[in-house]
């Protein structure tokens, strides 16, 4: 059993650089915030050194932060320019009944991250939702093609706040 | 018998052929099916805690004859890519195929379609024609789904046709006929004198013959449950797997044929079995025309008897269908030829011995 | 002539009996031998984490009901109590007792269509029958509590919509006193039945460092002899205070984690869940539910990721608030659809009619997995 500090701790000397920040402040869960690109590697020793044993992801999320600057396009439709994408890591040890939080935040132009889905299959189809949802890129997914939405809906991410609905899909009109 | 008194009557020994040979169909195959479908869900209703039909005549009596009209309202559908010609062909060949085994049942002393000395074999040869007619529907079909029913189904009723044939030799060789006329004549009319409890025979042979005829009724009344397709050897048409297996394709009056064939496969499986085992249209305890003297009355009374049977076996048929879970195809393939077909082998070969001695 | 074998594809749902809702499987086949599994979801997605974001706080409750329509409770339950968290506030101990009376009832009605569907996926169609007729009255008890059969929109953040009916307690008694004889009449037409057990056992065999990895929860994870019950791993309401036991699969007529085994875990769950009622049930404190319910619920900016054991397994709720009224973010761990996942792995090398035994032992509920 391990605090959310002690983790950080461990975490900053092995991996240095890699983790960014330790984030509690009260009511909000604390989580620890790390590269995109390393995450990859973080999550494997998180899950097989003995003093972690992280062996379940329960949940992956992905989040649009809307921090970038909010503009209008030529249709008067809200944009937003810049900021971030992130994606919220849930994992918990059921060894050592501890939990822990970790986030990582992307360039919202091109929001790549390391996929986890070969550290826990379970992060297979969270991923491929997260793509779904917000077009986030998880590099090295065996398969990341959309999940919820139809295979074959257009370059749109329903879940990024300035998501607007296509006039047609496949010849059918949208907005009903 | 029937024929005489109708050749006498019209005069014409076609026309007489042709009344004897529809009689069964009109007179009893249709108003049996129409009973025994809404007998089924009555059945299902009842074991269910529910009522079953209930809205359209008293306790939903006209339920059937209203689906009748709905189904021949209905379009006939052939998809595009069906093959029109087998399609279409496939369930009267499946109909036929049960209606012909009909022939060789007697219904009572006074009825019978076809006095064959081959009888039973006539009966297991001419059912094996649904096979064909199974595969055609489910070739014809174009459907993934009813080409795995057909599939199944083949394979199946082959397999089970091997049990249900050396009971029926095991019995030929008891009662020394193919006749099932003469079988159930030789049983007489009381229950003891039946095959299952040894058949008209004494002393140590009957005694010998008693445990190997309850097995052998039972191997029978199973393979032949699962020739029918019924539960819980219905994995041709699994409802949760295959959609409806052979007959997903059909639908409105070819449909309806399919199912007609199904309950006329039922009853035809029950009063072949009651025939070999429970002396066929002959009564357990003696006839009341006997006792008063009027003989007009006995084949009534046989054909009230014959009719009883067969109804109790689709009645079983039917308790089993709502009670019991379905097998999958590797064992229901195993159950017939690890145990079905080893235990009628050996029981041929024991009744083969005591006969002989 | 040399003969040349194919795979076939065999296109399963989405209308198909079993695939219990909308839910397409791509079977890869031999004969009837599976070679591969490609589940293709999506088809129920009703947009609920778009529609959060633009909704208050109490306003996203009804849509929770709608996810997995089968334990609706259940999803308000976890949804409250992620909310609550947020909010750091504290809930009267009477509003905890008829929540926890009220998911356990949804947990045993939840349970009774797996089986019930379970049966005729197998192809027994009376237990099915049977099991709704059990359902039907828990189905009342609700109805009489909150006006909804099921959808209830009836757990309130802070509290109830609905106190219970004077009547409920004598019902819900009654209902525990006729339900038993009738469980114990399911074990024997279905648990104990050999062509059940014949079908179900050494049947899609569910390892547990598998299960854990894969993300698997609930009586799914629990089949696999993983002791995990988010009621006693991770208590949230007033869970400590009930005794329960934790059931695991024993693989007493197969394999540990085998379908029959899963199948089993929710018979056994269901004692558990009567044992619990019938702790609250005649402990329910005096007060009044609606006292704690917040006037306005704005929630301080933060993140929370609260989780229940709901009886599919964990289902958890991700919250980011940004300090409006309307939660910025709202992501739902739906357990069917992490459970889900593994089922591909199942299914290899099975039959085509293991592929309906397997997904009906996995117990999915398509309007989660897509929400």
């Amino acid at each position: 059993m391990k605090t959310p500090e002690e983790i950080f701790d461990l975490l900053k000397n092995k991996f240095g650089e890699a983790i960014i920040e330790l984030v509690s402040d009260k009511p909000a869960e604390s989580f620890i915030s790390v590269d995109p690109l390393q995450i990859d590697k973080i999550c494997n020793s998180l899950r097989d050194e003995k003093e972690f044993a992280f062996n379940s992801l329960m949940n992956l999320s992905g989040v649009d932060d809307a921090n970038g600057e909010k503009l209008k396009d030529e249709n008067e439709h809200d944009i937003i320019k810049g900021g971030t994408l992130s994606v919220f890591y849930h994992l918990e040890s059921t060894i050592l009944k501890h939990k822990v939080t970790l986030k990582v935040s992307a360039d919202r132009d091109n929001p790549e991250v390391a996929s986890v889905e070969e550290i826990w299959r379970s992060a297979d189809w969270h991923e491929r939702e997260a793509f779904d949802m917000y077009g986030i890129k998880f590099l090295n997914h065996h398969n990341l093609i959309r999940i919820l939405m139809p295979y074959d809906w257009e370059d749109s991410y329903p879940l990024r706040k300035d998501y607007q609905n296509p006039e047609f899909y496949q010849g059918m009109k949208v907005p009903y | 018998m029937m024929y005489d008194w109708l050749y006498n009557a019209t005069g014409s020994e076609v026309i007489a052929a042709i009344i004897q040979s529809l009689m069964p169909l009109f007179l009893f195959l249709l108003p049996f099916a129409l009973f025994a479908v809404l007998l089924e869900r009555k059945v299902s209703g009842h074991m269910q805690d529910r009522l079953g039909p209930m809205r359209v005549g008293y306790h939903g009596l006209l339920q059937t004859i209203a689906d009748i009209i709905k189904l021949i309202q209905k379009e006939d559908i052939i998809a595009a890519s069906n093959d029109k010609k087998f399609f279409n062909l496939s369930p009267l060949i499946v109909f036929i195929g049960s209606y012909a085994a009909f022939a060789a049942i007697p219904f009572s002393g006074a009825f019978l379609g076809s006095n064959i000395d081959l009888g039973i074999i006539y009966i297991v040869a001419v059912t094996g024609i649904v096979v064909a007619g199974i595969l055609m529907g489910g070739w014809a079909s174009n459907n993934k789904y009813s080409l795995l029913g057909a599939m199944r189904s083949a394979a199946q009723i082959i397999s089970y046709e091997i049990p249900t044939l050396l009971v029926v030799v095991t019995v030929i060789m008891i009662t020394g006929t193919m006749n099932l006329y003469t079988m159930s004549e030789w049983q007489t009319e009381h229950f003891w004198n039946w095959l299952i409890l040894g058949g008209p025979v004494f002393g140590i042979q009957k005694i010998l013959l008693i445990p190997l005829m309850i097995v052998s009724f039972l191997i029978i009344f199973l393979s032949t449950l699962a020739e029918v397709n019924r539960t819980p050897f219905d994995i041709p048409e699994a409802e949760s797997e295959l959609v409806s297996g052979y007959h997903t394709e059909y639908s409105g009056m070819k449909f309806a044929i399919f199912f007609l064939a199904e309950y006329a496969n039922m009853f035809a499986i029950s009063v072949i079995v009651s025939a070999l085992f429970l002396g066929g249209f002959q009564s357990p305890i003696g006839y009341v025309g006997n006792l008063f003297g009027l003989p007009w009355l006995i084949p009534f009374e046989q054909f009230f008897w014959f009719a009883f049977k067969g109804i109790f076996f689709v009645f079983v048929q039917m308790w089993l269908r709502w009670t019991l879970p379905r097998f999958r195809v590797d064992q229901l393939m195993a159950f017939c030829w690890k145990y079905l077909i080893p235990f009628s082998f050996v029981i041929l070969l024991i009744v083969g011995l005591i006969t002989v001695l | 002539m040399s003969i040349k074998t194919e795979e076939m594809v065999l296109n399963m749902g989405p209308q198909h009996p079993s695939t219990h809702g909308v839910l397409r499987l791509e079977l890869v086949l031999e004969g009837e031998l599976i070679r591969d599994v490609i589940p293709h979801i999506g088809y129920l997605h009703r947009c609920f984490e778009k529609h959060a974001e633009v909704m208050t706080y109490p306003q996203v409750i009804p849509y929770t009901d709608r996810m997995d329509y089968l334990a609706s409770m259940y999803n308000e339950f976890g949804y409250v109590v992620a909310v609550e968290r947020l909010l750091e506030i504290e809930v009267p101990e009477r509003v905890e007792y008829i929540r926890v009376i009220m998911g356990e009832l949804q947990r045993i009605a939840s349970h009774l269509v797996a089986l019930g569907t379970y049966g005729a996926d197998i192809g027994a169609f009376t237990p099915f029958l049977f099991c709704f007729r059990d359902r039907e009255k828990i189905l009342n008890l609700f109805e009489i509590t909150c006006g909804a059969r099921l959808l209830y929109n009836y757990m309130w953040v802070g509290g109830l919509s609905h106190d219970i009916h004077p009547d409920f307690v004598r019902l819900t008694k009654d209902f525990i006193k006729e339900f038993k004889p009738n469980l114990k009449e399911l074990n024997d037409l279905l648990t104990f039945n050999q062509i059940f057990v014949d079908r179900t056992a050494n049947v899609g065999i569910l390892p547990p460092d598998t299960a854990i990895n894969y993300g698997v929860t609930g009586p799914n994870l629990r089949a696999s002899g993983v002791k995990w019950d988010l009621r006693r791993n991770d208590p949230y309401s007033v869970y400590h205070k009930f005794d329960f036991e934790i059931p695991i699969g024993k693989g007493e007529k197969g394999t540990v984690g085998d379908c029959w085994d899963r199948y089993y875990m929710r018979v056994l769950e269901m004692y558990e869940s009567l044992k619990i009622i019938e702790q609250a049930i005649d402990n329910i404190p005096e007060g009044d539910v609606t006292s704690a319910i917040p006037k306005r619920i704005k929630p301080p900016e933060g993140q929370i990721y609260a989780r229940v054991e709901n009886p599919r397994g964990e289902l958890g709720y991700f919250i980011i608030s940004d300090g409006s009224v309307n939660p910025f973010r709202v992501k739902v761990r739906a357990p069917s659809f992490v459970n889900m996942e593994v089922f591909g792995e199942l299914c290899k090398d099975h039959l085509v009619a293991d592929v309906v035994a397997i997904l009906g032992s996995i117990d999915i509920v398509l309007g989660e997995i897509d929400r």
